[in-house]
């Protein structure tokens, strides 16, 4: 599975996908790739242990859950579309496909109201639109260190949950979510010439809020990059 | 402050020093001994002469590393200013004071002992430590900056002081054009040695600091061949040169640096074939890595090639190998002489570059070729550095953007090669040499000391205003980073690195032909090992090794109950002004292990807050895991591990196994354990033969700290390919355990082309080493990651281990738990 042999044809529904997606022939082309070895056993979808494989997820603290939003309504396998379309949460917006977009079409899969919908049911488990401020308390279990007690945590969730909720409930409505002022990036599926000519380089960009997350000789990024709101 | 408290042993070294500075006057003046007629036998006799020169070298050293000492006892002070420029300092005040005692300048840098012996060591340890996988990605642009960007430097730089000399300014001068071409062939070089310097204070981007890099390490070749195109134009005359010298001259580009780069391989060839079989020498092993590595050098030195390409190129290719050849300590020693080296070298450069240039004979001063240069080089390299970005921002993915601009352009230091190369010139040809050795020496100074002490705060400047001056509010905190971690998680999944063909082809190469050749069989079979994917894993031993963990509290997880040092600061009784001095301190005392956010810090001093809310603020702003791009940790010349990064990927790896191993035990329990016992039974049948077999040697980390998953990954390594298949119904079962098998390749062949096997990349670091501790799955994108790497990850578990598989893993005698197995160490056979 070189550079050799690989049409757009071989993809399932590609067009569809493609059009549904937004992907161009090309990076729809690499990720059909990366699909297929991902699937080691060449079973045409992938399963939760094919995820599993991936190293570097297993030391990100979201790596399971983001794994889990593959796998909607309980379903043990994902087959190329069902991969593509979640990736697609974070293709770049293209500026000129966010001015003249058909206002009667369905939202692109990587406007801004769909990447939030996306990270609001990561929190969101049991599916009932709103965060609750026990869903709130484990996501930051997982996202904080271990040397935090669980009264920290549990105050911060709180305070958490009463900085966002307006109404009062308790609990973070998707509005109450959406109202938050975070900075989104997005993944940059490009092909590219640095290398080889058939290669696909993701790149995430980061918003500003990374530059608040480092201090003056802090170590990582010195500077932000453009953020995508 | 901390220099304040414990000032006594301060003032001891600072007594030491200054002792040492003087005896070196003092040996100067002690040349001539008195020979007078020696009355009868002499007890004792004072014989100076006999050890001069190794007295006086070591002393050097000795004066420059308590300066190094001195110099840190002050954070405050080496936050600020970069230690280069702190060592310049301290040479010229050393200079200073031989000049004072001597009247004449007797130490200085000469070009020998710095191409000989100061500059190999620093060049070797940054291409032996080199991320490769960046390096060759990002190869297109440093090759852009490093030839390109070079020559247009030296030419606009060279022919707009001509220009200017013509003018009239710069009054007479007895210079023609080559000179000045040649001038600027020596003074448009990118240093590495300074740009390292300052570039580990300053931390950027994981692209730009290899771009900046790398451009200083590849520049060397045009550097050379400008430098003596030139000095033999210079010496022919100018009239004398013809087209053809011209033509030969380019032509002698490409072979000065693909002859250089050629060296470079093969000796990293010969280096890593020797270390195949160096495994009953191993005391002597790290010896090797070096002595080869020198001799690159000077072969092509001899050879007239660029032997800084050599050196790095020997460094980038024999890495792999030689980490997967020698044993754990030797990787260790290594390591760490290559640091001591490294980092003594360009101390001692710096600290020379200080006192040469305390010499009054070689002092003259024309301002307007002084200033004009300084002008010329700072203003070619930004316009350079901006038309060669926007050129590759039409081909690169990841863009260069305007403060990665700034960076590279202002970075852009000159250091010690050119002077080095200032000092070679003959001075019978070029009859200004004088005047061209105060000017680097001026440029050199400036560069080194204004720009490395400014850089910090411009990047700082820059930085702030393009955020946001808003204070952030938990809430965006909170899903600010949980955003980051998404996106490295997508980036992961939707495959970083994805599928370059050049790679694939190289590890395809890679694996078949010259890792058979020179990786040691046991390495070779461990890693083959990793190839064979297993799906299974026995579940008893799983579901015990947790049980046992849990119970000997060493999954990392599990909270200590005590919360004292939680935060450095003591929040318990807050007020406004309490907290701001807590906060202060906080920022003096560990700058490196909290993360600093200095724009809320700040906000919080300026308006009343409620304390609780800095609390809260503060806790998640310390302990929210970081994502992946903040923490990587790249190249640093005096800095080995990075051991934060590590903890956090401990912890979270731990959580994720736990819950992935739960999930595991309440799917299975319910099904086919009568599957698995058969399955277990066939696993220890195979674990007998397999004993005999030759195993990885040493690799795994002197403190054992991720045993446990190794031994799962033998139990999965035992499981047969071909029960795969049928074992897939119950794949979903198997999603617990199965990512702790974290194998690469597809069961039923070695490997199907085009799949990424990330063990194979030329820049992977298949050895766990002990110190460079970049965990396997953030080694730059691979997909998947090969297992053994895993180890390095689980702390203390565990040692009974008698109900697992008994396999032996290492013959290094040092891993306690091996000694908790049935104890008999077969010894490693001799396979080769």
């Amino acid at each position: 599975m070189g550079s050799s042999g690989s049409h757009a044809t071989v993809i399932p529904d590609g067009d569809s996908i493609r059009r549904e997606t937004g992907f161009s022939q090309a990076s729809l082309l690499r990720l059909y790739h990366r699909f297929r070895a991902l699937d080691r056993n060449k079973k045409g979808y992938l399963s939760r242990m094919d995820l599993q494989q991936i190293g570097a997820l297993a030391v990100n603290p979201l790596g399971d859950r983001i794994i889990d939003s593959f796998f909607p309504d309980g379903s043990q396998r994902v087959d190329f579309s069902g991969f593509v379309r979640v990736l697609a949460h974070f293709r770049p917006v293209d500026e000129e496909e966010a001015g003249i977009r058909d206002p009667k079409q369905p939202e692109p899969l990587n406007s801004r109201m769909n990447k939030l919908r996306f990270a609001f049911q990561l929190y969101d488990l049991d599916r009932d639109g709103k965060i609750s401020r026990h869903e709130m308390l484990q996501v930051l279990r997982l996202m904080v260190g271990v040397q935090v007690t669980e009264e920290q945590l549990e105050s911060i969730a709180d305070r958490t949950v009463q900085e966002a909720d307006e109404d009062g409930d308790g609990a973070v409505s998707f509005l109450e979510f959406t109202k938050v002022r975070m900075p989104l990036g997005t993944l940059r599926v490009q092909t590219g010439w640095e290398g080889s000519g058939n290669q696909v380089q993701c790149r995430a960009e980061r918003g500003a809020l990374r530059e608040w997350g480092e201090g003056l000789w802090g170590r990582g990024r010195a500077w932000g990059r453009k953020s995508e709101v | 402050m901390s220099g304040r408290g414990g000032c006594g042993p301060c003032w001891g070294l600072l007594l030491a020093l200054v002792l040492a500075l003087g005896a070196l006057p003092w040996t100067q003046g002690a040349e001539q001994e008195h020979h007078d007629e020696i009355q009868g036998f002499q007890i004792v006799t004072f014989k100076w002469h006999h050890v001069q020169d190794p007295y006086i070298i070591a002393l050097w050293v000795l004066v420059a590393s308590l300066a190094k000492i001195v110099f840190h006892l002050s954070h405050k002070v080496t936050s600020v200013v970069p230690e280069s420029a702190l060592l310049i300092v301290l040479g010229l005040v050393l200079g200073g004071i031989v000049l004072a005692a001597d009247h004449i300048a007797s130490f200085t840098l000469t070009p020998t002992v710095f191409f000989f012996y100061l500059l190999p060591p620093i060049v070797l340890d940054a291409g032996y430590f080199m991320p490769n996988r960046l390096f060759f990605s990002n190869l297109g642009s440093i090759l852009l900056y490093a030839v390109v960007g070079t020559v247009w430097n030296a030419a606009t730089t060279g022919l707009s002081l001509y220009g200017v000399f013509l003018s009239g300014i710069m009054g007479e001068l007895k210079i023609g054009l080559l000179d000045f071409l040649l001038f600027g062939s020596l003074i448009a070089a990118v240093d590495p040695v300074a740009v390292l310097a300052v570039f580990e204070e300053v931390h950027v981007n994981e692209v730009l600091f290899i771009i900046v890099f790398g451009e200083s390490l590849l520049n060397d070749a045009v550097t050379v061949v400008l430098y003596n195109v030139f000095q033999s134009f210079v010496t022919l005359g100018g009239d004398k040169v013809t087209g053809v010298d011209c033509v030969k001259g380019i032509v002698s580009f490409f072979v000065v640096s693909l002859g250089g780069t050629l060296v470079g391989v093969v000796f990293a060839f010969l280096l890593s074939l020797v270390t195949r079989f160096t495994k009953h020498v191993r005391v002597i092993e790290p010896g090797f890595v070096f002595i080869i590595s020198y001799l690159s050098y000077l072969t092509s030195e001899m050879l007239s090639l660029s032997s800084i390409l050599a050196i790095t190129f020997c460094g980038i290719c024999c890495q792999k190998y030689v980490k997967a050849n020698i044993s754990e300590q030797s990787a260790t020693t290594v390591r760490y002489t290559m640091k001591m080296l490294a980092s003594g070298a360009e101390t001692i450069i710096f600290m020379f570059l200080g006192i040469s240039a305390v010499d009054p004979l070689i002092w003259t001063w024309n301002t307007a070729f002084v200033l004009l240069t300084l002008l010329f080089v700072s203003v070619f390299r930004a316009i350079g550095v901006v038309l060669q970005t926007w050129l590759l921002n039409r081909y690169r993915m990841v863009q260069l953007e305007l403060i990665d601009q700034v960076v590279m352009s202002y970075g852009g230091l000159r250091g010690a090669v050119a002077f080095a190369l200032v000092a070679l010139l003959d001075g019978n040809k070029v009859k200004e040499k004088n005047l061209f050795v105060s000017t680097t020496i001026i440029v050199v100074f400036f560069t080194v000391i204004f720009q490395g002490l400014t850089i910090k705060p411009l990047v700082q400047w820059l930085k702030v205003k393009r955020s946001e001056h808003r204070e952030p509010k938990l809430n965006e905190k909170l899903h600010g980073r949980a955003f980051d971690h998404i996106l490295s998680a997508i980036e992961d999944i939707s495959g970083q690195i994805g599928h370059n063909y050049l790679r694939d082809k190289w590890a395809n190469f890679d694996r078949r032909f010259l890792s058979k050749l020179l990786m040691r069989q046991s390495a070779q079979k461990s890693r083959d090992r990793i190839l064979n994917v297993f799906h299974e894993l026995n579940l008893k031993d799983a579901i015990s090794y947790v049980t046992e963990g849990e119970r000997r509290g060493s999954l990392a997880f599990i909270r200590s109950p005590s919360t004292d040092n939680m935060v450095n600061v003591d929040f318990s009784t807050p007020r406004p002004s309490t907290v701001e001095a807590s906060v202060s301190y906080l920022l003096r005392e560990s700058a490196s292990a909290v993360c600093l956010d200095m724009q809320s810090l700040e906000q919080r001093r300026r308006s009343v807050r409620d304390a609780e809310d800095v609390i809260t603020h503060h806790t998640l702003q310390q302990y929210l895991y970081k994502p992946r791009q903040e923490y990587k940790h790249l190249y640093s010349r005096h800095v080995l591990s990075p051991s934060e990064d590590e903890k956090q990927d401990k912890e979270i790896f731990h959580r994720t196994m736990r819950k992935r191993l739960e999930s595991f035990k309440s799917a299975k329990l319910g099904l086919g354990q009568s599957k698995k016992a058969t399955k277990h039974k066939r696993e220890r049948e195979r674990a007998q033969k397999r004993r005999n077999s030759s195993v990885p040697n040493g690799k795994l980390p002197l403190d054992s700290p991720a045993y446990g998953l190794t031994l799962k990954e033998r139990e999965l390594e035992l499981s047969d390919p071909e029960e795969a298949p049928d074992y897939y119904e119950a794949e979903k079962m198997s999603g617990g355990i199965e990512f702790l098998a974290s194998v690469t390749k597809d069961t039923t062949s070695d490997s199907p082309a085009g799949i990424d096997n990330p063990v194979f990349s030329p820049d992977e670091d298949l050895a766990p080493s002990l110190l460079a501790r970049v965990p396997p799955w953030l080694s730059p994108g691979e997909a998947v990651v090969p297992s053994q790497r895993a180890r390095v990850q689980i702390p203390y578990s565990p040692g009974n281990f008698r109900r697992l598989a008994p396999f032996r893993l290492s013959n290094k005698s040092v891993d306690s738990f091996l000694l908790a197995e049935d104890g008999a160490e077969h010894p490693e056979s001799t396979h080769m």
